[in-house]
């Protein structure tokens, strides 16, 4: 991105000045090389977002944000429904919900290294990844909509999970005012085989070690150490999502015109939040996270299994389970007033601060965890939401490393099995059903984790807490 | 001007493209890009027909239709396609897709596709051909 563009308003954050429709300005949080490194799409994306209505405060980039679909991908948007506000099907995404959660195990890096393959086998054997793959689950029409209703609660009261897993999940695990109604029969049929399953391209399941701490005092209150294993599952809300994400962009492209919103992109298809579609889709959406949540607290209940039978010591808490694709109502301040907003983080984390009565009792002091993926060969991230959040960016903050290279460009220049075995080496074991899909995802396709960690670290979005270095990745 | 497929770049995901002498024609290598962002089309073989049918307000939303009940198809028969016949008649597209149910380790699928969003989608006719193309995302 041209920094020309830019004014500086301090080293890691950049403002676009409110010009042509944009009824808001746009401020990107990012280190200056990660400015310069972002796609210029990103600024027009963000300008794009700007220029929607009802738009409060500004349109937000988070540092790893990079050209997504309408809404940038590490884009933050709020929206006042008093004032016209939308909501967009594009600023939440396909992959509705898409999230991470991590788990502790209690155990230390030894007694993974004396299991590792077996560990690595059997997660690979009893967690279904990739394309086509499907669950144990079959939902008939009724348990469907239970389960778009309930999310994780309905998982837990089927056997899948721990009670107290609840509320270490955003919402409880529960988002409420869900429609599964709203949701078509075609979305539910993509998703009735498809409960407990991982999905595939940068979905993974991984063992990982904590390997530093650097905020020793919120390390403690989330309890990890240096040496602690834990378990990290990315997913998102499968092919219901996918297609309430395509069902909705397509209601929403055509109905804009008939609400008076004049798109500059159409991929921006939004719709005021009261109005028929606008509170159509608010159903279905909330539906789709439900998916989500029960989706991952299925898959925790499998990862148990697996580590009870090999690593009977075992305990797998839930540390916390976040979304980064959702549109949410909270109250944050804006404009001297508390007020009640539609939050959209496309690519882009909840990150309350210490005392937010969100946050789990156990963790309020220290703020809610912040779970940022990295790549397979790489690492992860613990940070913490903080206080000045709120005021940067309605309390966000980045979601993951975000693609340095295209698919096909990473095909080109990497060998699947070669990447295997490269990690192998370094004592990292890697199991997929398609290599082709390891090359795409190699290591080096994606950016730096620890600069885009560091600068919402700098920026005040969240605290950095702790990095953490996988030794078994499922990857589908 | 041959018919012809293509990928085109978009950070994260892939975008597909295809081109014929007419737009039903750049719609079928449309979906041989799509295909192809998935598997090895060469391993796709073309035994089983699946009859599709959509219609949307203009020739880009249809293109966005025709993948995405493609996706829906793929998704819900667990099946790969790499042959199609498009029939367009104005804005409304009746389709055959020949393909196969997926097999894992044949097919070494890389990934599952999303959604065909509407990221430079775009039809329109260049020259003495057409150009049918948008970005999926997987």
């Amino acid at each position: 991105m041209d920094l020309e563009l830019l004014k500086r308003r301090s080293d890691t954050e950049w403002e676009i000045a409110q010009h042509g429709a944009m009824r808001v300005p746009a401020v990107i949080y990012a280190t200056e090389q990660l400015v310069r490194e972002m796609d210029h799409k990103v600024y027009e994306q963000a300008v794009n977002v700007a220029t929607l209505p009802g738009i409060v405060k500004a349109s937000y980039a988070m540092p790893d944000a990079h050209w997504g679909y309408g809404f940038p991908i590490g884009g933050v948007a709020a929206f006042d429904p008093d004032q016209g506000g939308v909501v967009s099907a594009g600023g939440v995404g396909f992959d509705i919900s898409c999230g991470v959660r991590c788990l502790h195990t209690g155990l230390a890096r030894a007694d993974i290294v004396a299991v590792q393959e077996d560990l690595a086998e059997m997660l690979y054997f009893r967690v279904p990844a990739g394309v086509g793959s499907t669950g144990a689950i079959h939902l008939n029409d009724a348990e469907m909509d239970a389960m778009l209703d309930g999310g994780a609660q309905w998982a837990v009261e089927r056997g899948w999970g721990l009670h107290e897993d609840l509320e270490r999940i955003e919402e409880h695990g529960r988002m409420k005012d869900a429609r599964p109604q709203n949701v078509s029969q075609q979305a539910k049929k993509r998703q009735r085989d498809e409960m407990g399953t991982l999905g595939s391209g940068n979905h993974y399941l991984e063992v990982q070690e904590v390997t530093a701490v650097y905020d020793q005092a919120i390390a403690d209150v989330f309890g990890l150490k240096p040496g602690d294993i834990v378990v990290m599952i990315h997913c998102g809300s499968r092919g219901l999502g996918h297609q309430i994400g395509t069902e909705y962009l397509k209601r929403m492209a055509i109905a804009a015109s008939r609400y008076g919103i004049e798109l500059p992109d159409r991929e921006l298809a939004c719709a005021p939040i009261r109005s028929e579609v606008g509170e159509d889709y608010l159903g279905a959406m909330r539906a789709a996270i439900n998916c989500a949540l029960a989706n991952r607290q299925i898959l925790t209940a499998l990862v148990r299994r697996v580590f009870a039978d090999i690593l009977p010591q075992a305990r797998l808490a839930l540390l916390y389970d976040v979304s980064h694709n959702t549109c949410k109502i909270e109250e944050h301040r804006a404009d001297g007033a508390t007020r009640r907003l539609y939050v959209h983080r496309k690519g882009a984390t909840r990150a309350f601060g210490p005392g937010h009565p969100d946050v789990p009792a156990p963790l309020r002091a220290a703020g809610q965890p912040v779970l940022i993926g990295g790549s397979m060969g790489t690492g992860s991230y613990v940070l913490a939401g903080t206080k000045a959040s709120e005021a940067l960016a309605f309390s966000s903050a980045c979601h993951g490393a975000g693609r340095a290279m295209s698919r096909h460009e990473a095909l080109r220049k990497w060998k699947g099995r070669k990447v295997v075995d490269d990690l192998a080496a370094r004592g990292i074991l890697v199991k997929s059903p398609s290599m082709r899909g390891i090359a795409e995802e190699a290591p080096g396709a994606y950016k730096d984790v620890a600069a885009v960690v560091d600068a919402a670290d700098a920026a005040g979005l969240a605290r950095k807490v702790a990095r953490v270095e996988p030794l078994v990745c499922i990857k589908g | 001007m041959t018919a012809r497929w293509e990928h085109f770049v978009h950070g994260a995901d892939v975008g597909v493209r295809g081109f014929g002498a007419t737009r039903a024609e750049a719609f079928e290598q449309a979906a041989l890009a799509l295909t192809a962002a998935i598997a090895e089309l060469g391993t796709v073989t073309p035994r089983e027909s699946v009859a599709i049918e959509c219609d949307a307000p203009d020739d880009e939303l249809l293109l966005a239709e025709w993948l995405n009940a493609l996706i829906y198809e793929m998704s819900t028969r667990r099946m790969l396609f790499s042959g199609f016949t498009v029939r367009l008649e104005g804005t409304h597209l009746a389709a055959e897709a020949r393909g196969e149910a997926l097999d894992v380790a044949r097919h070494r699928p890389a990934v599952e596709a999303k959604g065909a969003t509407y990221t430079a989608l775009r039809v329109a006719r260049e020259g003495d051909e057409w150009v049918a193309q948008t970005v999926v995302d997987v």
